[in-house]
């Protein structure tokens, strides 16, 4: 037991995870015909909290309440991991990565999503609202304005081999690499 | 899967579905169960959910490290990750449709084409670049919240403000 413990707790290989996620398109299909997706739960949010009479947001959320479920798991699943299965201190990363980051005074890595960046601490800098909030606000908007996201286009519309589909993954992958080249080095040193 | 169900659901009625063309514009609403269940059928998406909430944070996939990797291309990993969950999921749709798998239900599996708009270009681009700011698609957002990242929620309030802004002004963008 300690020893699965301790292999559950290393971080797992991509040819372990991605099959894992994978088979998710399956398991939601056959457990009542539901297409994997994760984006569309911050529509339904925005359906049930706050529809406004705007016709996008104006249908039968409760229809789709599987996928809040699904995401209410995602968090507490996130919980679980964290809790019981923490990985090996300090996170693993490639080295050029790593002295790129030290100078931004990105050292802290104790925590997947780096205190450096990510913390309560950071929303009321300028580098922190840009990469929280401003990029928060471009994953919602982007996502919807898509259809999907990397779970609804990359995987489950990939998977059942949909041309739109790669066309916005094509985006996705390209939007992020001008973002990592020309955007984030500028906002990591402000 | 079982070949002797030979029984077929009774389809209900169609009912009147007003909702059903604008949610059908977005790919991930148009999943039309015939069958009615209790609220209590939906903890098995709950369940699926916490599985995969885990794989997020075991595999990584939630390390804001890892997507700038992915994008500096300086590691395999998150290439991996996606590669071969696409093999395995339409290697696992193409068995389903091949040997008419059903749902627990019994309902046959359906696929929903998605049609092309420029949404996908633009749409695509703006959430390509909010990803390597946030280090996070939508499904980690949630996973990294639970994992203890608390700060995470104003990211995943920001994200659900931009979806409705987007719902706000989707009759002026371009499709």
């Amino acid at each position: 037991m300690t020893h699965l413990h301790t292999l559950l707790s290393e971080p797992w290989p991509w040819y372990v995870a991605g099959p894992l996620i994978g088979l998710t398109v399956p398991l939601l299909l056959i457990m009542g015909n539901k297409s994997f997706g994760i984006s569309s739960s911050l529509r339904h949010i925005c359906a049930a909290c706050m529809p406004a009479n705007i016709p996008f947001l104006k249908y039968d959320w409760r229809k789709e309440a599987w996928n809040l479920f699904f995401v209410a798991g995602i968090l507490v699943g996130g919980f679980i991991a964290g809790s019981w299965l923490p990985g090996p201190e300090p996170v693993e990363v490639h080295p050029d990565l790593a002295e790129d980051l030290a100078q931004y005074g990105i050292t802290d890595y104790s925590k997947l999503v780096p205190s450096d960046l990510v913390s309560w601490d950071q929303v009321f800098t300028l580098r922190g609202f840009i990469l929280m909030i401003v990029g928060g606000f471009l994953v919602g908007f982007g996502t919807r304005y898509a259809g999907g996201c990397t779970s609804g286009h990359a995987i489950m519309g990939l998977s059942t081999l949909q041309w739109p589909s790669l066309v916005a993954v094509i985006c996705f992958m390209a939007g992020g690499f001008f973002s990592t080249h020309f955007l984030v080095p500028y906002i990591l040193s402000l | 899967m079982e070949k002797n169900i030979t029984h077929t659901i009774p389809q209900q009625a169609e009912t009147t579905n007003t909702d059903f063309e604008v949610r059908s514009l977005d790919a991930m609403c148009v999943n039309e169960s015939q069958l009615e269940h209790k609220w209590y059928h939906k903890i098995k998406y709950w369940v699926a959910g916490v599985l995969f909430g885990i794989i997020l944070v075991k595999a990584e996939v939630i390390s804001w490290f890892r997507i700038q990797e992915m994008f500096r291309l300086q590691s395999f990993h998150m290439y991996g990750i996606i590669g071969s969950a696409v093999v395995v999921g339409a290697l696992s749709v193409f068995l389903i449709k091949r040997f008419k798998i059903k749902t627990i239900y019994g309902e046959d599996i359906v696929f929903h084409p998605k049609k092309f708009n420029k949404g996908q270009i633009f749409g695509g681009l703006m959430f390509g670049v909010g990803w390597a700011l946030t280090g996070a698609c939508p499904g980690p957002l949630f996973a990294q919240f639970g994992a203890g990242a608390t700060a995470v929620i104003v990211t995943l309030l920001s994200a659900i403000a931009g979806t409705w802004v987007y719902a706000y002004l989707r009759e002026k963008l371009p499709h």
